[in-house]
């Protein structure tokens, strides 16, 4: 890239090359290696127990197979897992973002700014999912009518009937899946800020960048990496939480298989049928975590290589615009 | 663009006008709760100098040095960077706090090193150096990408553009550190005891680079335990030991012939 005397204006000198050792690398040492006798018979005993239990689970004529496989890719239980994603990934993005923004909250010297994210986490962390869900639907008993107007003044911009606006089941049911996920990722979000090197906001601030662009650009990104671990587990945490929404007559997967049990009694078949669903599920969420954890690690073990490609493949697409 | 004359920096303190001190402290006391930590300092340092503070830990260097640019907030006394009150605007006799906007425009013509290098470990050198002239100065990334790769090759790193900090020896770190800062082309630079954290070994490159930018005209506050670049670099030394400067001069007067018995006995032990 650049000629030989590239040194040339530089400051300090070229790393020199390393001194030589007296002598060739030697032979690696061969030595026989421990035998771990326990671990096998422990292994080969476990192997044994574990196919029993496999083995009985599958030719267990209680779980009916045959109408395992007549659920299992059922229209109905189709559907049902559509909403259950649906209600999964809408709760997230409320409770990440929500998260995100109380925690900045909490931390914030803003006295009110603190007070009300302290009072937000206290309310929802402080009573049961399953209450606050039932609450949400029942919205209407308590205020039959939402007002959006000035308090005190009589001034109103309009209204409209809150019976009518949870009706719709997935509204309750996002509301409080959501509402009551933020309050959980703030704390995670919070304990993520916290963890960052108080060193890092200095060095920002000292460069002159404003807390807020501090927080974006220096502080969150590194939270990240402590976040994202916690958060594929709240994730995973919350796609069966969303069957707590059966209370509430919400047709998800789970409130769908146990609409038909409760009918024709084929109760382990269609549990079986839920949980193969669920496994599948947290699987694919296990593996994208671990995509995000590798893009979050980034400084932490990315190759230098990369990181000069990505820059020069940068520069050529501005050098061609 | 780049002259091989060696300069890092061109000389700064042009915007200061004649004979204007670069940074002035008044009778600045800090406390922290019921400890005051700076009881009373008073400072001059004119543009182009390099000031060196020495003194045992706790006596309140670094303290002073974050006070300058605001990282802590004095509790009395004033403090001028350029002329300019650092984190207050005054009205007549009533001061005014500074927004946090404010006062982020005047640290960003402060540049600052610290002990521990604090580079971001999650951008490469290159996008350390980029990120605040970028972000805060709004300068193209082309311009800045191009600035960036100049001021890392003048501090000798310029085969390591790519190399996340992580995988940086702590001399190197370091000297990413100073040209993150030199990036912002700040009027003033402090650094907080930057060679403590390192290897004996690597001491030399940070310390080559720091001479180089005093040659260069920059105006420099420098807490150190160096002695060496005390006596060689230095236009003013001062010692501070309990919140207070105990001897100042010029390091030839500081460093040779102390006058104050503390001088005296933090030099016996420093040099022993």
């Amino acid at each position: 890239m650049e000629s030989s005397d590239q040194y040339d204006g530089q400051v300090a000198p070229a790393e020199s090359g390393l001194p030589a050792p007296a002598a060739a690398r030697p032979e690696s040492i061969k030595a026989v290696p421990i035998r771990h006798w326990g671990r096998w018979i422990s292994a080969a005993i476990v192997v044994y127990l574990m196919a029993a239990l496999v083995y009985s689970f599958i030719t267990n004529s209680n779980v009916e197979w045959p109408t395992v496989w007549e659920y299992l890719f059922a229209p109905l239980t189709l559907r049902g897992l559509a909403l259950t994603i649906e209600l999964t990934v809408i709760s997230m993005i409320i409770g990440a973002a929500g998260g995100v923004l109380l925690a900045v909250m909490r931390l914030s010297d803003n006295p009110v700014l603190s007070g009300i994210a302290w009072v937000y986490i206290w309310f929802f962390r402080g009573t049961p999912v399953y209450v606050q869900i039932i609450l949400w639907a029942n919205l209407g008993v308590f205020y039959p009518k939402l007002i959006a107007g000035l308090p005190f003044t009589g001034i109103v911009f309009g209204s409209t009937d809150s019976g009518t606006l949870v009706s719709r089941i997935i509204v309750p049911a996002i509301l409080a899946l959501g509402l009551n996920e933020a309050a959980y990722a703030a704390e995670l979000v919070r304990a993520g800020i916290i963890s960052v090197d108080a060193g890092q906001n200095e060095a920002a601030l000292s460069l002159g960048m404003s807390p807020t662009l501090t927080m974006r650009r220096v502080v969150l990104p590194q939270a990240m990496r402590v976040i994202i671990p916690t958060f594929g587990n709240e994730t995973i945490s919350m796609l069966k939480t969303t069957s707590l929404i059966a209370a509430i007559g919400g047709l998800e997967m789970f409130g769908r298989l146990q609409a038909v049990y409760s009918q024709t009694f084929q109760i382990i078949p269609l549990l079986v049928v839920a949980c193969i669903w669920y496994l599948f599920l947290t699987s694919l969420l296990t593996v994208s975590q671990a995509r995000l954890e590798a893009y979050f690690g980034k400084g932490f073990g990315e190759k230098e290589a990369e990181a000069a490609e990505k820059r020069a493949a940068r520069r050529a697409a501005r050098t061609h615009a | 663009m780049p002259d091989d004359s060696g300069h890092i920096v061109a000389p700064t303190g042009a915007e200061v006008s004649a004979g204007q001190p670069m940074v002035k402290a008044e009778q600045v006391w800090k406390s922290f709760g019921k400890l005051d930590v700076l009881k009373g300092v008073d400072l001059e340092v004119m543009p182009q100098q390099t000031y060196v503070l020495l003194g045992p830990s706790g006596g309140g260097k670094s303290t002073l040095l974050r006070c300058i640019n605001h990282l802590e907030l004095i509790n009395a006394g004033r403090l001028w960077v350029g002329g300019e009150l650092m984190g207050y605007r005054q009205k007549g006799a009533v001061l005014h706090e500074m927004k946090a906007r404010d006062v982020a425009k005047q640290r960003s013509h402060v540049g600052m090193v610290f002990q521990r290098f604090n580079l971001f470990p999650h951008m490469t050198a290159i996008e350390n150096v980029m990120e605040a002239p970028i972000r805060v100065q709004h300068v193209s990334r082309k311009q800045a990408e191009a600035e960036a790769e100049e001021l890392l090759r003048r501090v000798g790193l310029g085969d390591k553009l790519d190399t996340y900090p992580a995988q940086l020896s702590g001399g190197q770190q370091q000297r990413v550190a100073i040209a993150r800062a030199l990036a912002m082309k700040p009027k003033l630079m402090l650094f907080d005891e930057p060679t403590s954290a390192l290897d004996p070994e690597l001491v030399g490159e940070v310390l080559d680079v720091m001479k180089q930018l005093a040659v260069d005209g920059m105006t420099m506050v420098v807490v150190t335990h160096e002695i060496g670049f005390a006596k060689e670099v230095a236009d003013g030394v001062a010692l501070m030991d309990g919140g207070v400067i105990v001897e100042d001069g010029p390091p030839l007067e500081v460093l040779v012939n102390p006058k104050e018995e503390r001088t005296k006995l933090f030099l016996s032990k420093v040099l022993a």
